[in-house]
């Protein structure tokens, strides 16, 4: 029996797909990373449709472009589509694409969850985003404050559309933390200490942690929303004993560690993408890790920043004030050491580091403004008003997105083996940053002259209408500046691939000292890593390789499966039983899932090898 | 490289952690229960802050009975200790001993289980149900959350079980062995706060 197991192993009966089936079934993190990075993108630009829209809609006063419920609903669609469907999958995209490579590793600790963690989150936002064409869209805002979003006052199917997709995305978020808290913990390569670790695994490392510890309290409250619409239960129903401020305290539990697990992973780029092309080491790396951490330790203890008007009292304000106005020092810590690495360095202009360095004073404002909202007593003028939203967009967009496109410029070679068009990439940033500056500068002004937001439209004579109208002319730049990006990415593709190993010819990292896209297993020969910034130190001692820490031979790989795949149509199934009260769909679409689990435990995936002849030539450690 | 060659004989002393896909997955499963610890602890905040809104429906010092939930601890208590001996059976590689343990694990489990499907149908008849009030409602779910892990972790380590009769005791089977038992002391645990904070603290106020 167990020699037949191991002639197994060795023999190659493994089935392996092409075409359609190859993508359904793959395991292999680079193939998973472009799969988020495809459907990121698709739910980028549904959400990015929405705030175009809703800039269309308050382009003048009282228009009636769209009506004040179809209004509602798109707000509630783009935020949520917006961080939980777009941000987080291209993070996890560019995730996927390089933390293998970047500590020498020929996969994730689990190639399976990898892949289940995928179709989970595709078909959690495939399941929200279908309420499009239901008529039953969520309306009760992205946070879903109850009593709005309880039975009572969004009666209708739209809030469990928003209750069930997010769960099931969830889920998938949540694999994807533990698994790279574990790739990371357990698969470097030999040498590659914690302190040497380049400064994108760090921060994805510390954003795992906190997707462990804060999803799950989000699931709580789901479960908790979902049996208060569903089963009647009493969470959130006053009248019962049920508490609203109660989802207002776990949603932030929560939410606010989600805004630290978007924003780290795009700190660790502008750090790759800065040190890159400064040609220099990045400044003060051990201050940057321990700024890291020190932002996720303070993220889990701000939450109610975000209630400072719901009457928590004086003292628990004071101390979540206090806490907050805290994450100024280490975010300031980081800010300083990517002034320092510039500072002398011998800097290129290339799209990506134009993003990057575009990054740095644009989220300095959106600090500012969070220091202002930081202070309770002014935040009690602040709430509510487009000042807020100003402020939450310079963080994410001009934070996290622009350094979403600085990765997506920087590592597009790695993933393509194509480098984007860097005219185009340039058109791209210039029209994306003054749109961006456009949009959000001026909603500063708008909430201070008390534009609320969340509001369809406003009226006339208010002062409102000038800045309004700029805002929107932003917005449709940013649109813009995306269609340049969907141009490139088309063009792009349509070339033959041209990288390099280290196609921008400064990379300091492991994912630099190897094909461009990498072979399956990545490394031929694990490499062993001789200090911070492995590959830039051996170029500096004239090597053209890392030297190898094995022997060559035979390279295990996991075999491709379709059991995630259907995992999660089945996951997809029972949201759809739940929503519409079909419990034998909602039974029936689990059991697909449990059974499909038993099947995974039962029969053991032995993989299958690539001989050393099969491997590529010429690719070295 | 495969990690199916072992003969019986051969086995390392821990073979749960003798390969890297098993030290992997022993990490990945502390990871996860680090996940759950943080879903419970939401559990248990929502039910510390809704346990005095019991509305209409009977008080805990009404409804509780410590005798047999005690019994309903002990038995779990007990059933996690089955555990400890059977993964010290794996470390001995007597096979046999250790699916006795598990089987001894399993059958506490099932029994825990009745009593608490016979606890919760006593409250329904009781007038004690999910939509009476909010004590209710976080009641249910916060020990039927519990109550859906000990019967998860039933399936599984009978599934294990299973396993271990066709595939024998590998470096595959043993690190599956190895992490239900830290899941089924996970349960334990959960469930010794349970005790303490919805039982006794319902108990006297």
């Amino acid at each position: 029996m167990k020699g037949d197991a191991a002639l197994a192993a060795h023999a190659h009966t493994v089935k392996r797909y092409r075409g359609l089936m190859d993508w359904l079934t793959t395991v292999d993190h680079k193939k998973i990373g472009i799969l988020y990075l495809i459907a990121g993108g698709l739910f980028f630009l549904i959400g990015g449709l929405e705030a175009i829209l809703i800039r269309i809609q308050l382009i003048k006063p009282m228009n009636n472009f769209v009506s004040a419920d179809t209004f509602n609903e798109l707000i509630t669609m783009h935020g949520t589509t917006m961080i939980f469907l777009a941000a987080m999958p291209l993070l996890f995209a560019l995730m996927n694409a390089v933390i293998p490579l970047q500590i020498g590793a020929r996969d994730v600790a689990f190639p399976f969850l990898n892949a289940l963690g995928f179709w989970t989150f595709f078909f959690g936002g495939l399941l929200l985003n279908i309420s499009w064409f239901t008529g039953h869209v969520p309306d009760a805002g992205w946070t879903s404050y109850v009593p709005l979003a309880s039975p009572t006052y969004s009666e209708g199917a739209g809030v469990d559309y928003y209750v069930l997709g997010l769960q099931i995305a969830g889920i998938g978020t949540l694999l994807g933390g533990i698994n790279f808290m574990a790739t990371i913990i357990n698969m470097r390569a030999p040498g590659m200490s914690f302190m040497r670790m380049p400064m994108f695994t760090w921060t994805i490392f510390i954003t795992s942690a906190l997707i462990v510890f804060a999803f799950p309290v989000l699931t709580v409250g789901l479960v908790a929303l979902m049996f208060d619409r569903l089963f009647f239960a009493n969470f959130f129903e006053t009248a019962a004993g049920g508490s609203g401020v109660l989802w207002e305290h776990i949603f932030w539990v929560f939410g606010h560690p989600e805004v630290y697990i978007l924003i780290l992973p795009a700190f660790g780029i502008i750090s790759e993408v800065v040190s890159t092309f400064s040609r220099k080491r990045l400044f003060g790396y051990s201050s940057m890790v321990f700024a890291t951490v020190l932002i996720a330790f303070l993220g889990f203890m701000v939450w109610a920043h975000h209630m400072f008007t719901t009457g928590l009292g004086p003292v628990a304000n004071a101390l979540f004030s206090i806490a907050t106005m805290l994450i100024a020092v280490p975010t300031g810590i980081k800010i300083f050491n990517w002034l320092f690495t510039l500072w002398g360095g011998s800097i290129r202009f290339t799209a990506a580091s134009l993003f990057g360095i575009g990054f740095i004073p644009t989220f300095v404002m959106g600090g500012v403004t969070g220091v202002m909202l930081a202070s309770a007593p002014a935040d009690y003028q602040y709430h509510d008003t487009y000042f807020v939203v100003a402020h939450f967009h310079y963080v994410i967009v001009g934070g996290l997105m622009f350094g979403i496109f600085a990765g997506m410029f920087y590592w597009w070679p790695k993933m393509f083996g194509r480098l984007l068009n860097e005219t185009l990439g340039k058109i791209t940033f210039f029209t994306f940053f003054i749109g961006f500056h456009l949009t959000f500068f001026v909603q500063h002004f708008l909430g201070l002259l008390g534009m609320p937001r969340r509001v369809w439209t406003y009226l006339d004579g208010q002062g409102l209408n000038g800045m309004n109208l700029i805002s929107t002319i932003g917005a449709i730049l940013m649109g813009i500046a995306t269609i340049v990006m969907l141009i490139n990415i088309a063009v792009t593709s349509l070339k033959r691939p041209n990288a390099a190993n280290d196609p921008w010819e400064d990379g300091r990292t492991l994912e630099w000292s190897i094909p461009s896209p990498p072979p399956e297993y990545n490394f031929k020969q694990i490499p062993l890593v001789r200090g911070y910034d492995a590959w830039w130190k051996e170029k500096m001692e004239g090597k053209k390789a890392m030297t190898p820490a094995e022997p060559p031979g035979p390279i295990h790989m996991p075999s491709p499966s379709i059991l995630p795949f259907v995992m999660s149509v089945g996951l997809f199934i029972s949201g759809f039983g739940f929503i519409y009260d079909k419990l034998f769909l909602a039974i029936g679409g689990l059991a697909v899932t449990l059974i499909c689990m038993l099947l995974r435990s039962v029969f053991d995936d032995h993989g299958f090898h690539i001989e050393e002849h099969e491997q590529e030539k010429g690719v070295t450690a | 490289m495969s990690t199916h060659q072992h003969a019986e004989g051969q086995l390392p002393h821990e073979p749960e952690k003798a390969t890297l896909e098993g030290r992997n997955k022993i990490l990945g499963f502390w990871l996860f229960l680090g996940a759950e610890t943080a879903l419970f602890g939401t559990l248990f905040s929502a039910f510390l802050a809704l346990r005095h809104n019991i509305g209409d429906g009977p008080s805990p010092q009404h409804l509780f009975e410590l005798p047999m939930v005690f019994a309903a601890t002990m038995i779990l208590l007990t059933s996690s200790l089955m555990s400890v001996f059977a993964v010290q059976a794996m470390h001995r590689h007597k096979v046999k001993e250790m699916v006795g343990w598990l089987i001894a694990t399993i059958v506490l489990g099932l029994a825990f289980l009745g009593l608490e499907i016979y606890e919760f149908n006593t409250y329904v008849s009781e007038g004690h149900k999910m939509t009476t009030s909010a004590f209710s409602s976080s009641f249910y779910t916060l020990v039927g959350f519990h109550g859906a892990h000990v019967a998860f972790g039933v399936l599984w380590i009978g599934l294990l079980i299973l396993q271990i009769f066709k595939k024998g005791l590998t470096v595959v089977t043993a690190p599956k062995i190895y992490v239900s038992a830290i899941y089924w002391h996970f349960i334990d645990v959960v469930w010794v706060f349970i005790f303490t904070v919805v039982y006794l603290m319902g108990k006297v106020g």
